[in-house]
């Protein structure tokens, strides 16, 4: 399988980042490469082995249901680029 | 509502709220109406390097929903991200579940008392458990174009419950969620408050339009923004007739050009649905399984101890007091859709009083009333059920009758007194047998054109007795006073004879 441009666009705008012309064709190679390799690994037999849903061999872990202290205020919006005493702010959000 | 000419297919989405302290991967409240942005923490709020972990409450309680929905429970179930960017959802991804859900292949069974339809069975294609997002908020102030995240709500652990297309009319909408709300209410997983985002509904409708070339398939239109069941209703009545409309207007079926799936939302005001800006690319999720989350297994002995813990839902309840109880179908669906308190009342009172259907009536018609009236819910009624059940036993004994009585019972929903206590407050006395056998005997000897009146045959001619019986004895049975003096007129008949 081989990723074109037009895939690559696609990509980068559900990623929200805005490529350059060279940039796209840049990340059209470099991506094309991880998904070879992805080809690559698709040549194993893999007829008996049971699909993966995770790599640790973990289960059930679960924390009980009590309250522990949050984060002061202050200190989540500490790394906002933008906000007020209260909230995050961000450009207008049209619909909802 | 229906024309034959179509149709109407709806499915319904709905996310539940589960009730637990904290929220689904961190420790942080789920408290409604703290200030914005103090309930939240690293977790929530996506900081790089925090890790979530499962709430075993939130599990519990997703679990006990899905078998009282008579879902198929996996044994194995796994969370996966979904990815979107919005500002209300600070990671650039939901945790939720994509192809192992928790539980699918459910049912919910659905009547309406007064017969408006055949009752059916809804079934419910998966239930799964995610995370909710933030809440955004429009800046009012002039000039500022900017929107207000507040993110307390990030993480609030969310039962998504999806139905299969399975309801053909708008009633049917409507008896579905007042159902299933129902049943969230006994389980006692969710407070399915619609104001505080509790319980919110997605509609996914369109019509099966009967043309000479077969069954044609109108274009699904998801609605949304409805905040009550009643908008659910009307909502689902207006875009029956208007996609109606719009296919004798245009024709285009589903899939074909022009045909795909669109988003409307609910605008009360106006009771209409209006067209929403569609997201871009909105279908490409991009899910993969959660690294961060370790999947989780069920056994059949989790679920046999989920199943025998159930408690009786309101289906079962139904069945029980018309089967155990003799009370009608109607009667048995609005004392059980009050809620399990409201049944528990309902049961003491029949089993003290010993007399179940006037137990119903007054249940329905008497502490009903009183309840919505004084916006109270049944456990915190004045009146208990021991002190009604009393009152219940005089009337049954005739010595007191229906009006009366519910003057005393008025007195008594308003003070909490007892019933003696109200009784004598408002100078009313039980009547009894030998009290009123004495007054009749009395009224029958002072007016003897009555007493020949209904020897004649007329036994309405009694009528004149029973306003003067309420004049000397104002706590005398109307009723009572008519059929003993009957009584008495027979009897001396008899003996003349």
């Amino acid at each position: 399988m081989s990723l074109t441009r037009q895939q690559i666009v696609k990509v980068s705008l559900l990623a929200r980042l805005r490529l350059r012309d060279d940039e796209l064709d840049r990340m059209t190679d470099q991506l094309d490469q991880v998904v070879s390799y992805m080809d690559l690994l698709a040549e194993v037999d893999t007829e008996d082995v049971e699909p993966m849903a995770h790599a640790v061999e973990q289960t059930n872990v679960f924390a009980e249901d009590r309250e522990l202290p949050s984060l002061d205020r202050e200190a989540a919006l500490s790394n906002s680029p933008k906000r007020d005493e209260q909230c995050y702010r961000v450009p207008a959000v049209l619909g909802d | 509502m229906s024309d034959p000419s179509y149709e109407i297919v709806i499915g319904l989405e709905v996310h539940v709220q589960l009730q637990t302290a904290t929220k689904l991967f961190c420790r942080c409240s789920t408290r409604f109406g703290a200030p914005p942005n103090t309930q939240t923490c690293p977790v929530c709020i996506g900081l790089p390097g925090s890790l979530p972990v499962m709430n075993r409450q939130a599990f519990a309680l997703a679990l006990k929903t899905a078998v009282a929905l008579n879902c198929q429970i996996p044994g194995f179930t796994k969370w996966d991200r979904k990815q979107y960017y919005y500002p209300d959802l600070p990671k650039g991804y939901q945790i939720s579940q994509f192809d192992l859900p928790m539980s699918q292949h459910g049912y919910l069974e659905i009547n309406d008392a007064k017969g408006a339809f055949a009752p059916k069975r809804v079934g419910i294609l998966r239930a799964h458990l995610e995370e909710d997002a933030g809440k955004s908020m429009h800046d009012e102030l002039a000039g500022k174009a900017d929107s207000r995240i507040d993110l307390n709500r990030t993480g609030t652990p969310l039962l998504e419950i999806v139905s299969q297309p399975d309801m053909r009319s708008p009633q049917e909408a409507r008896a579905y969620l007042t159902e299933l709300k129902l049943l969230l209410t006994y389980l006692g997983v969710s407070d399915c408050n619609m104001q505080e985002g509790s319980l919110r509904v997605d509609a996914n409708i369109n019509l099966h339009v009967a043309t000479s070339q077969g069954t044609v398939a109108t274009p699904i239109v998801e609605v949304k923004n409805m905040n009550s069941f009643r908008a659910v209703e009307r909502a689902m009545a207006f875009e029956a007739t208007r996609q109606f409309d719009v296919w004798k207007d245009t024709r285009i079926a589903l899939g074909a050009p022009g045909g795909h799936k669109t988003t409307r939302g609910w605008d009360e005001q106006a009771q209409m649905t209006r067209p929403q800006r569609q997201k871009e690319e909105s279908s490409d999720y991009r899910y993969f399984p959660d690294p961060d989350l370790a999947p989780v297994i069920v056994t059949d002995q989790q679920l046999d101890a989920v199943r025998a813990d159930l408690g009786e839902l309101p289906a079962a309840l139904r069945t029980r007091l018309q089967t155990e109880w003799g009370i009608d179908a109607y009667d048995a669906d609005v004392i059980v859709n009050q809620g399990r308190a409201f049944v528990d009342y309902f049961l003491a009172l029949a089993n003290i009083s010993g007399d179940a259907k006037r137990a119903s009536n007054w249940m329905q018609q008497d502490v009903l009333r009183v309840l919505n009236e004084r916006a109270l819910t049944i456990d915190l009624f004045p009146v208990s059920s021991t002190s009604l059940a009393q009152l219940l036993k005089t009337v049954q004994q005739g010595e007191l009758d229906t009006s009366r009585a519910r003057d005393v019972f008025n007195a008594m929903a308003e003070s909490g007194d007892s019933m003696p206590q109200a009784m004598q407050s408002l100078g009313i006395q039980a009547v009894h047998g030998d009290e009123l056998a004495d007054l009749c005997r009395e009224l029958l000897e002072a007016n003897p054109s009555v007493v020949a009146d209904v020897q004649a045959g007329k036994d309405k001619a009694i009528g004149a007795l029973i306003g003067q019986a309420k004049r000397r004895n104002p706590n005398a049975n109307p009723n009572q006073v008519r059929q003993l003096c009957l009584e008495l007129i027979r009897e001396q008949g008899s003996a003349q004879e």
